[in-house]
């Protein structure tokens, strides 16, 4: 799993049918030290409660087509958490 | 499975289902000289590693889910083993 920043929201009206009710949110991946690393995503929210601003975990590819229910409905990328803290080591 | 270094813990409540009560840590890659490679990973601790011990990590769906014995679950990288040494071409790597 990867940490990221949610940086916004994606509507979609016109989608394949497994996509129906999957709340989508753009996604800025992050280091460990929360620095931007690579290009932003769309993520599906498979928590249900994350939104703008928030920092959250999230995985990739067949991982995240197992996180949403029904299963594998067509998603590459899911949120499946929101970070309260992370602490790392003094020289990290 | 790659080796690793834990450099810190995730504390999070709102989570999918699965990882209820997981302990999640925050893990670099490290090459077998110790070095890190710049890729690092949550993964979920199964065999209660401490931040600054080296680590094997999983990272392989399927293998992490039958670890898990299921079927399905958003699950990837998972912390399977604390290293005690690395020999290799690279060096050695020796824990304190």
């Amino acid at each position: 799993m990867q940490l990221g920043r949610v940086t916004g929201t994606v509507v979609a009206t016109t989608q394949v049918e497994g996509l129906r009710g999957v709340r989508f949110l753009v996604v800025q991946p992050l280091d460990k030290r929360l620095a931007a690393v690579g290009e932003t995503l769309v993520a599906a929210d498979a928590v249900y409660m994350a939104g703008p601003g928030e920092l959250v975990y999230f995985v990739a590819s067949r991982e995240a087509a197992e996180a949403l229910e029904p299963r594998f409905v067509p998603v590459d990328h899911a949120i499946v958490g929101i970070v309260d803290e992370i602490e790392l080591r003094a020289d990290a | 499975m790659k080796i690793a270094r834990v450099e810190g813990t995730v504390v999070s409540t709102i989570q999918h289902e699965f990882f209820d009560r997981q302990r999640l840590l925050v893990c670099d890659v490290i090459d077998p000289g110790g070095e890190p490679t710049g890729e690092y990973a949550i993964a979920v601790d199964v065999v209660g590693a401490g931040v600054g011990e080296t680590v094997l990590l999983l990272d392989e769906g399927s293998s992490a889910r039958q670890l898990f014995d299921v079927d399905t679950g958003p699950i990837r990288a998972v912390v399977v083993g604390i290293v005690d040494e690395v020999s290799s071409e690279g060096g050695e790597l020796q824990i304190d």
